[in-house]
């Protein structure tokens, strides 16, 4: 329910990728202003996803100060938090998106899929 | 308690949180602005303690509320709170209340890097926005420490959230779990220092007791005794529910104990309304049934009655009662009286105590009884016991309703009371039972009655198939008399009495006699005299006629001797008659 009002009104849709498909892996960056360390979750998500996902990936960008009840509807408490939407099960991660082997665990990645 | 308001006043602005009992420990409630901390095990209460602070300020004081629960989803909670009669819904529609369910599950999170809790923050800060809410509830923000594993972070955070709720100017309540070396499992005190409340859940002789202290109260004056509290139908009671002053108006009315003689014994009027009177006695001295003539004369005055009895079911003491004369039962369906049968042991002291409160708050009776008060004895230790008939007490009396306990005295003394609440009683009637010649008979006796010229007689009393009948007893050397000895003593007297009404009544007979002899004797003696007096004038009348009749012989021979000498005798005899 949440996602879809993201989806309705894309508070910061930065460098999402439109996907071709339909992305499988469609994921939501909850950030709190353009803090430096806001900026470094991005970065690194952005990065991981060009590495390993590029062309299967939808990433949002959402900034809870803009967008106070989103964080509420997707029960953020930390901040950054990347939450895996799909595919299922719904994961979290909170965290400056620094450890990408963590991610990449969790974003069930198989070995075999990823693009390197 | 206005002349703590006013110097706390000046020192500390106080948020009330309406909930009974509480913000008279606290004169006047949690820091306004401030956080607050209640500490306590699973179970004790704390999340009732936070959704009553705020759906009291919301509704009594108009302070909306945030409630940040950790534990339980928003459902959840309404539903569990709108069982005890909150009607959470609409304070929500009102915009009067906000849950916001914050959901920490370690599971479905993966720390990758540094990270802070500023989604906490502006959800926080959404909330309060959304509604202006005045008072917050983060219940319990220990469950940070579940969900995430980086302390250090977690610490830095919170010290941050204090800082900034203060700075909003919002009442706070942060509940904890008690930890075993320090207040809190996760030391949530070090974040909040200003106030600090602890509940408990203690289990003492196999009842469960509720109790709140206030550990630590930065600026304020507050009570620092460990308070039993209650949760009921209607949320959290602290008790003392009332505060314990003896400020309360006192009536002059009288009111009848339903004995009569008994009335005639307290200065002829009764019982002071308001007052409170103790029965005591040994088991079977008739307690109940003094306590039900009292009951009955007030419902034949058109008085509420409220009878707590913890021995006997209404149904038994109107059937017993019924055996002597009283007829409670249409009372009772008219519903002038409310007979309250609980065992002591059914549940804790405080449970009772707010029953109580609650029955007779519903019920307004202008009398109670408590049948008996010491079986409270059963459910508590004896400080506890006293200190919760000291509020009950205190209650009633506030309230002007006259209340009647009875009270099975340990008889070694004879003027104790097992609880020993005698000095909180006005009225103390004590039934004693009279061995004497193997027998068992009743007395009554007024032990005190404050305010009033009292009989000190003890009188001996039968109950009858009419109820309670009070006989003179007889006081001698040896005691008092009572049973058949009195009766004994009685037919002595009686005897005696017969005795001397027989003595009486002959020397009236005797003294009627002589009177009549005497009259007798008079009448003989008179009729004595009458006869002498006859004799007497008989003689003179003789002895007259006599004279004369030898005048006339003397005359008649002279005048045989010479005729002339007759005439001149004649008219010198005459004249001589006539001189």
């Amino acid at each position: 329910m949440g996602a879809k009002k993201t989806k309705e009104k894309p508070p910061i849709s930065r460098k999402a990728k439109s996907p071709k498909k339909t992305a499988k892996w469609q994921l939501h960056l909850f950030v709190a202003g353009m803090s430096p360390r806001s900026q470094d979750a991005i970065a690194n998500i952005h990065k991981l996803c060009e590495k390993h996902l590029i062309g299967r990936y939808k990433l949002e960008v959402i900034d809870i100060h803009q967008h106070p009840l989103s964080a509420s509807v997707n029960q953020i408490l930390a901040v950054p938090t990347l939450i895996k939407k799909l595919p299922p099960p719904l994961r979290k991660f909170v965290g400056d998106m620094s450890k990408t082997e963590k991610i990449l665990a969790g974003l069930d990645l198989r070995m075999e899929e990823r693009n390197d | 308690m206005p002349k703590a308001k006013v110097s706390t006043k000046i020192l500390l602005q106080k948020t009330p949180t309406g909930i009974e009992g509480f913000d008279e420990i606290t004169f006047g409630g949690l820091p306004k602005g401030r956080p607050t901390l209640i500490v306590g095990n699973a179970g004790c209460g704390k999340t009732l303690f936070g959704m009553e602070f705020l759906a009291r300020g919301a509704m009594q004081f108009n302070e909306p509320g945030v409630m940040m629960s950790f534990e339980e989803t928003a459902e959840e909670l309404t539903k569990n709170f709108s069982s005890l009669g909150f009607n959470v819904n609409d304070l929500i529609a009102r915009k009067k209340l906000h849950i916001e369910f914050v959901a920490v599950e370690p599971s479905e999170m993966e720390e990758t890097g540094a990270y802070d809790l500023e989604g906490l923050f502006v959800r926080i800060d959404y909330a309060l926005k959304s509604i202006k809410a005045k008072r917050v509830v983060l219940d319990t923000i220990a469950a940070l420490f579940s969900g995430l594993t980086d302390e250090t972070i977690i610490r830095a955070e919170l010290r941050r959230l204090f800082k900034w709720l203060k700075s909003r100017g919002v009442t706070v309540i942060i509940t904890g779990e008690k930890g075993i070396a320090t207040l809190t499992r996760h030391g949530l005190e070090e974040y909040v220092a200003d106030c600090v409340i602890l509940l408990e859940h203690t289990i003492v002789e196999r009842s469960a007791t509720r109790r709140l202290r206030v550990v630590k109260y930065r600026g304020s004056s507050h009570g620092t005794d460990e308070y039993p509290f209650l949760i009921q139908e209607t949320g959290i009671s602290v008790l003392p529910i009332t505060s314990l002053n003896l400020e309360h108006t006192v009536s002059k009315e009288r009111i009848s104990t339903g004995i009569e003689r008994l009335d005639s014994m307290l200065d002829g009027k009764g019982f002071y309304r308001g007052s409170s009177i103790l029965v005591s006695g040994p088991s079977g001295a008739g307690k109940t049934t003094v306590a039900a003539h009292f009951a009955l004369a007030a419902c034949k005055r058109n008085e509420r009655v409220l009878f707590f009895a913890f021995e006997e079911s209404g149904n038994q003491i109107a059937r017993n009662m019924l055996s002597v004369g009283m007829k409670l039962e249409p009372f009772i369906k008219a519903g002038m009286l409310k007979v309250h049968a609980a065992r002591q042991t059914a549940y804790g002291l405080e449970m009772h105590l707010a029953t109580m409160h609650k029955l007779i708050n519903e019920f307004k009776p202008k009398i109670i009884v408590v049948d008996p008060m010491s079986n409270m004895m059963t459910s508590g230790t004896v400080p506890e016991v006293k200190s919760m008939l000291v509020r009950l007490i205190d209650f009633i009396k506030v309230s002007q309703i006259t209340a009647m306990f009875t009270d099975v005295g340990t008889f070694q003394s004879g003027e104790t009371t097992g609880v020993g609440v005698s000095s909180l009683m006005d009225t103390w009637i004590l039934l004693k039972s009279l061995e004497t010649y193997g027998e068992r008979n009743r007395g009554i006796y007024v032990l005190k009655a404050r305010g009033m010229n009292h009989s000190s007689q003890i009188r001996e009393f039968v109950i009858t198939s009419k109820g309670i009948i009070l006989i003179d007893a007889y006081s001698g050397a040896d005691g008092v008399l009572a049973g058949t000895a009195r009766v004994a003593q009685e037919a002595l007297d009686k005897a005696s009495k017969i005795l001397r009404n027989q003595e009486t009544a002959r020397k009236h007979r005797e003294s009627k006699r002589k009177k009549l002899s005497f009259e007798a004797e008079f009448a003989l003696l008179k009729s004595k005299y009458e006869n002498e007096e006859d004799e007497l004038n008989r003689a003179i009348l003789q002895e007259t006629v006599g004279e004369d009749a030898l005048l006339h012989e003397r005359y008649k021979i002279a005048g045989l001797r010479s005729s002339d000498l007759i005439i001149t005798a004649e008219h010198k005899g005459k004249r001589k008659h006539g001189r």
